[in-house]
């Protein structure tokens, strides 16, 4: 039966169709040669003008070749490099207090968000609260969290959970307003209880809401977290940048910047992935799909 | 069945007993910014068991706020509606619960996009707890089969037509063997080629069925196809202006719309809708 066969191997349709699919579309496309050219001139560009010309102000900015040679290097000048165990150390400790202030972001945002979008006495009573304290920035924070907090580390994740909390929670309100009221209409008079709309509708329905604050949250997270270990903490990428500042060793600062860069990338995309593998709905929708 | 004109009725009365609504002087109010508001006014009408009941009028002249009442969306400010002689809402209890006895195929479509088709069939008894999933997925299959709609059960609504997606919303009302199906308007949004054949395709299935079908529209031609009656509402406040019986015997195909009759038929609504489409224009009525 053509019919039957074309179903099942419509539902056969994984995760990783997907993403080969449209990696391969994606080599096909300009997108990524234009990538390529956009970092080539940037990096052309920072080249010239620190180590080529030599142009005011940009003369005592470390220069592309200068910091590669020394991130590059086994035996670095100023003790930094990809060679050196310390580097790693650096890297782990901060992507693994981005991890830990994530995961208490999410699992604290996400149920936040969803009562403020679905309770709205919930909402009277709170958000108001949360709206005030959401703009005092995160470094406004540091006496009280040095204070509040003991040792180097719990400051540190209480000062990168704050913003992505925040990011987190306020798209999943929006995610649940932007829910179409026919839905949980049409699972009410299917016979849906309350709690059977909220499982079934409100969070699926938030998801991808939910996915565009979890993105917003890692990147915040890297943020305040480079800032918050710049003022306090032992290790980490932002107290690598602050102490090669102290002590006058430039390439290890843009070192650790490129670094940050990088891992946040990286951290924004897994992400992004994990949206996709948790809304088939709408990739197939996006990819393959679309009015057949 | 208290009428003498339900006797003469078409066909349909006579298979089913359950799925009467009486709508008893019902008055819904509301607050909008310009004041208050009155949407609907001492309608009163009765639905026949079994029916396909077409309900016509201008835009926003309230109809929809009927259906919501029917469904229990919203709460009503007078007047009493039942189902088979049991009280849905009244003075005491404005609002009447949702329940799966009359669901909604909503205007715009309300499939849930993040399940499948076949999931958002199979939704309903399990919610209710009636089957497991897999029992509601068995027997979905089976009524998508019924239905013609093979071969998709495993996209997402997103990935098929429009048409088939509302194929697929009406299979998950009578998933729940509803005694009404509360339609809002369901095939606006449809070229009318598609349209045409989602006509023929909701007759094979209520011949199958048999459901009271309360059936929103705006389009005579789709009203005198469907109906066994056509209850035209007046402009805001709405109520019943008129109720033309369709004489034309089920089950009708296409060929029905070339007859004498039928074009007899659309003359006598065109004029009665044409009057209060020109009322409401005047009064600048918004699409609610």
């Amino acid at each position: 039966m053509a019919n039957g066969k074309q179903a099942t191997s419509a539902g056969e349709i994984g995760a990783w169709d997907i993403f080969t699919y449209r990696f391969s579309k994606w080599l096909r496309s300009p997108t990524p040669y234009r990538m390529f050219v956009g970092f080539a001139l940037f990096f052309g560009a920072w080249f010239l003008l620190s180590e080529v010309f030599r142009v005011w102000r940009f003369a005592s900015l470390p220069g592309p070749r200068q910091v590669l040679t020394e991130w590059l290097n086994p035996n670095p000048v100023y003790g930094m490099s990809l060679y050196t165990p310390e580097y790693y150390t650096h890297v782990w400790m901060s992507l693994r207090r981005v991890l830990i202030a994530f995961v208490i972001a999410t699992g604290l945002g996400v149920p936040y968000g969803l009562f403020l979008g679905w309770s709205r006495n919930f909402r009277e009573f709170t958000f108001p609260v949360f709206e005030t304290l959401r703009p005092i920035p995160v470094l406004a924070w540091v006496p009280l969290a040095i204070v509040m907090f003991r040792g180097d580390e719990t400051p540190v994740i209480f000062l990168t959970t704050l913003a992505s909390f925040y990011a987190t929670a306020l798209n999943t309100m929006l995610g649940v307003q932007s829910i179409d009221e026919a839905y949980p209409r049409a699972a009410a008079c299917l016979g849906a209880s309350k709690w059977q709309i909220f499982r079934h509708i409100i969070i699926p329905g938030a998801l991808p809401f939910i996915f565009t604050g979890l993105q917003i949250s890692v990147g915040v997270a890297w943020f305040s977290l480079v800032a918050a270990e710049m003022v306090s903490g032992e290790y980490g990428l932002g107290y690598l940048i602050n102490t090669s500042y102290v002590n006058v060793q430039y390439p290890v600062i843009i070192i650790g910047m490129i670094s940050v860069g990088v891992v946040g990338y990286v951290s924004s995309a897994l992400v992004r992935f994990a949206g996709d593998y948790l809304m088939q709905w709408r990739v197939r929708e996006l990819a393959l799909g679309g009015g057949r | 069945m208290n009428a003498p004109s339900s006797m003469r009725s078409a066909p349909a009365g006579q298979h089913a007993s359950k799925g009467a609504i009486r709508i008893q002087n019902v008055d819904k109010m509301y607050y909008a910014r310009e004041g208050a508001v009155q949407a609907v006014s001492d309608c009163s009408l009765d639905i026949r068991a079994g029916e396909i009941c077409m309900i016509v009028g201008p835009s926003g002249c309230g109809k929809t706020t009927l259906l919501n009442a029917i469904a229990g969306f919203h709460d009503i400010t007078g007047g009493t509606i039942s189902l088979d002689g049991e009280l849905l809402c009244g003075p005491e209890k404005p609002k009447a619960e949702p329940g799966p006895d009359r669901v909604v195929v909503f205007q715009n479509g309300a499939l849930f996009p993040w399940k499948t088709n076949l999931e958002n069939v199979a939704f309903g008894p399990v919610m209710q707890g009636k089957m497991t999933w897999a029992q509601a997925r068995e027997k979905a299959r089976g009524m998508m089969a019924d239905a013609g709609l093979v071969g998709v059960e495993h996209n997402y609504p997103g990935e098929v037509s429009s048409g088939m997606r509302r194929r697929v919303e009406i299979v998950r009302a009578l998933m729940n063997d509803p005694k009404v199906l509360l339609l809002d308007e369901p095939f606006r949004a449809l070229d009318s080629l598609t349209k045409s054949v989602m006509h023929e395709a909701l007759l094979e299935i209520y011949y199958k069925n048999k459901v009271t079908i309360f059936f929103i529209t705006h389009d005579l031609e789709e009203a005198i196809f469907l109906g066994h009656r056509v209850a035209i509402m007046t402009t805001r406040p709405c109520k019943p202006k008129k109720i033309l019986e369709v004489d034309i015997p089920h089950p009708r195909n296409y060929s029905v719309l070339t007859s004498p009759r039928f074009r007899e038929l659309m003359e006598e609504t065109v004029n009665a809708v044409h009057e209060e489409a020109v009322k409401a224009f005047e009064a600048g009525e918004k699409e609610m």
